[in-house]
């Protein structure tokens, strides 16, 4: 197996083959995060492009953080510092961009469809970081191998989303991710954030359904995604902040209802106090601090794949072999 | 003299078709009789039509010609050359230029520019209101007296019940058209394409069918309650066009026209490319298929273009943040004959008379081929391959999504006034 794509845009199109391929490249890159001695000399050389035109932290280090343990230099664009600002189009800022000769563009942006955008004008690769509500992919996979590792497998799992979940792009990419595995999605939240027509995103046959109950949400749930309230939606006219604790805060008492090995998923950054109770949070099932380390991972092994170029086959091995000659660069 | 020999006269105004010639002189038609009866000397200038439809002039009841104010898109000569190689051999222009076609030194400009640069007919149509701001009824009287032939805030609705109705009284009053873009605009905030399934999928913020249908709702109740005549433009929805039906079976005088890209594409043909934006947006497969069917059943009056040149440095950007719009003029036979004739959906009869008794209808104006007429014809093909190569379009636009798509017939000759300004 084989990753057929110059890109990295979405996780739709891929099928559960690639998908597995994917989480099993980034296992010898977790190994690594364990090392006291973390940075590779694998893509000594190369540059990659971080671009991110919306405001993002945690996303950004961990891309830039990915790309120098990979021993790559990285280029940052930031869209308060950047000529966007300026009015200049996203093409020529991205042609700009790619004239500095970057290997690879890393890219957030807030309208979704933009990285599919970029990537039809520019010839290097592009991952997205993150297209408006459309999808994230990277984080799609550091979900599915958090999961993964804590419960052996991703196949039949039952998953139940919380929140916002019309305008996450992480409940997509997870939801486009796991239902390949066979796993059955339950989204909860009040009406206007889990439309009807999320029910058919999905692959043919992918289950999903709507609950409007956090109670019955939870019931028999293997895994809990919870996602960030956007406070600025809150202040929609449609709910109030007190209304959507009310009903959907995960908490203890609620989250009995689910399997007791049930582990807790949050992409971040965490409102607590608001969709999770900080004794969730902090708790033995909770596990968004791994998110965080394998997103590393993940993002490793991304780059790894789509900068050493479609001709070399990514090979796990090979990847192992570096840290012993990396431990010894001095850079 | 111009001599158009051996054509299939298409005629849905004495519902004709036969094979005819069609005598032009100067720039009325002369003469329509049986093949080879029509006497010709030296000087007549001779047109084989021969395995060609001869149709009266095609009009386009929707389009955007930019000028004034936004040449870098179209202009009056660019859009009229790219309207006559699709057939076109009149088009009405919507008033959303800069500035807003609200007063008569406006509509004389448009006009004047017409005169001077324009390959067919233009008929400009006013604002309803002062810059459509839907806040003061434009001097829509003047307006008429310079050439307006309806009055539309086209881009967005008459924003409100009130001004709809006091317009709509009005124009009344002058015996003028009333063209409504329908769209409940908060139902439609910040949406970039219809509301369903391919929205979600794609996370892009979608309006739904209500949006275009809760105006239609309004719109056919205050024509009822004024009397005036109400065309509803670029109708995409189902209800929408129940709506129209509702009215027209209560014998309101409304009508309604409908795209070629509404009954060829659907929401789930938008892939982030933003040549399949364009306002309302592609609907739901079960509204195309309604769509087509009131092209069938004759609650739609006509197909108009929407023709909307945005230049590539608009267009090419993020889905979201592209203008609304597509080019139209070019694709809109070559879509009808492909979806609607092709298919055997429509006949070429009723194909022909979207294009010309529709629209001259909805105008209040004729439209036939016969002695007297002006002499404006479409000729076209129903069988000849053709492949749209958008970068050959006289348009300054490129934003088709039709580009290089091959299709079978097309236009053939464009007749304005007797002259022949487009062959292909």
């Amino acid at each position: 197996m084989t990753y057929r794509f110059r890109d990295l845009l979405a996780l739709e199109p891929l099928s559960a083959d690639e998908l597995t391929f994917l989480l099993d490249q980034s296992r010898p890159f977790q190994a690594i995060q364990r090392n006291p001695l973390k940075k590779l000399a694998t893509l000594r050389g190369k540059t990659v492009a971080l671009a991110f035109f919306e405001n993002s932290t945690r996303t950004r280090i961990s891309f830039g953080t990915a790309a120098s343990r990979l021993g790559a230099d990285t280029m940052n664009l930031q869209a308060k510092s950047s000529s966007v600002k300026k009015g200049e189009s996203l093409l020529d800022t991205v042609h700009t961009l790619n004239a500095m000769k970057p290997d690879c563009l890393v890219m957030r942006h807030a309208a979704s469809g933009a990285a599919d955008f970029v990537a039809r004008h520019l010839d290097i690769p592009v991952i997205n970081a993150g297209d408006g509500t459309h999808e994230h992919p990277s984080q799609g996979l550091l979900d599915a191998l958090t999961i993964r590792d804590r419960k052996g497998s991703l196949a039949n799992l039952n998953i139940t989303i919380l929140g916002d979940i019309a305008h996450s792009r992480v409940a997509r990419s997870n939801i486009h991710l796991l239902s390949k595995f066979g796993c059955r999605f339950t989204l909860c939240g009040p009406a206007m954030w889990v439309p009807r027509e999320l029910e058919s995103i999905g692959p043919p046959g992918a289950s999903i359904r709507r609950v409007f109950r956090i109670e019955e949400a939870l019931e028999d749930a293997d895994v809990v995604l919870v996602l960030r309230v956007q406070t600025e939606r809150l202040h929609e006219p449609a709910l109030s902040a007190a209304d959507y604790i009310l009903l959907y805060q995960l908490s203890a008492e609620r989250l009995r209802r689910a399997k007791p090995d049930a582990i807790i998923l949050h992409p971040g950054p965490m409102n607590r106090g608001v969709e999770i109770t900080p004794e969730v949070a902090d708790g033995p099932q909770s596990c968004v601090l791994e998110q965080v380390t394998n997103g590393i991972a993940v993002r490793m092994s991304l780059l790894f794949l789509l900068t050493s170029g479609p001709a070399e086959e990514a090979n796990p091995q090979s990847a192992e072999a570096q840290p012993k000659e990396s431990a010894n660069a001095s850079d | 003299m111009l001599l158009i020999k051996n054509g299939r006269v298409i005629d849905p105004a004495t519902q004709t078709d036969a094979l005819r010639d069609v005598l032009l002189d100067g720039d009325k038609i002369a003469e329509v009789a049986q093949s080879g009866k029509i006497a010709q000397d030296q000087s007549t200038e001779v047109f084989d039509a021969t395995g060609l439809i001869v149709a009266p002039g095609f009009i386009d009841l929707h389009a955007h010609l930019r000028e004034p104010g936004q040449e870098s898109s179209e202009t009056i000569e660019t859009g009229t050359r790219a309207a006559a190689r699709g057939g076109f051999t009149a088009v009405c222009c919507m008033p959303n230029t800069k500035p807003v076609n609200d007063n008569a030194s406006v509509t004389r400009f448009i006009l004047d520019r017409a005169k001077a640069t324009a390959s067919v007919r233009v008929w400009p149509i006013g604002a309803a209101s002062v810059g459509s701001k839907g806040e003061a009824i434009a001097e829509i009287a003047a307006m008429k007296q310079a050439g307006i032939v309806a009055v539309s805030d086209d881009g967005k609705p008459i924003a409100t019940a009130k001004l709809t109705r006091q317009v709509m009284d009005y124009c009344r009053s002058l015996d003028l058209l009333v063209i409504e873009h329908s769209e409940d605009v908060s139902l439609a905030a910040g949406a970039v394409m219809r509301e369903g399934v391919t929205s979600t999928r794609l996370g892009l913020p979608g309006m739904p069918a209500a949006a275009e249908s809760v105006c239609v709702a309004r719109d056919v109740q205050l024509a009822e309650l004024t009397g005036a005549r109400l065309h509803v433009a670029h109708l995409s929805a189902k209800a929408s066009l129940e709506q129209v039906r509702w009215a027209k079976q209560r014998g309101l005088r409304v009508t309604c026209e409908v795209t070629p890209h509404h009954f060829t594409l659907i929401d789930e043909d938008v892939q982030y490319d933003s040549r399949y934006k364009m306002n309302p947006p592609l609907a739901a497969r079960e509204d195309r298929k309604a769509l087509i069917e009131g092209l069938v059943d004759g609650t739609v009056d006509a197909i108009a273009t929407d023709h909307a040149p945005h230049e590539p440095a608009l267009k090419d950007v993020e889905f979201d943040r592209a203008p609304f719009g597509i080019l139209g003029f070019e694709t809109a036979i070559v879509l009808s004959l492909e979806q609607l004739v092709h298919t055997g959906r429509l006949t070429l009869m009723r194909m022909v008379e979207l294009f010309t008794t529709g629209p001259a209808r909805v105008l209040g104006i004729e439209r036939k081929i016969a002695a007297g007429q002006p002499a404006d014809l479409t000729i076209f093909s129903t069988t000849r391959e053709w492949t749209y190569d958008v970068k050959q379009s006289p348009s300054k636009s490129r934003n088709s999504p039709f580009d290089t798509r091959t299709f079978k017939g097309g236009p053939i000759a464009t007749i304005v006034a007797g002259h022949i300004i487009y062959k292909m």
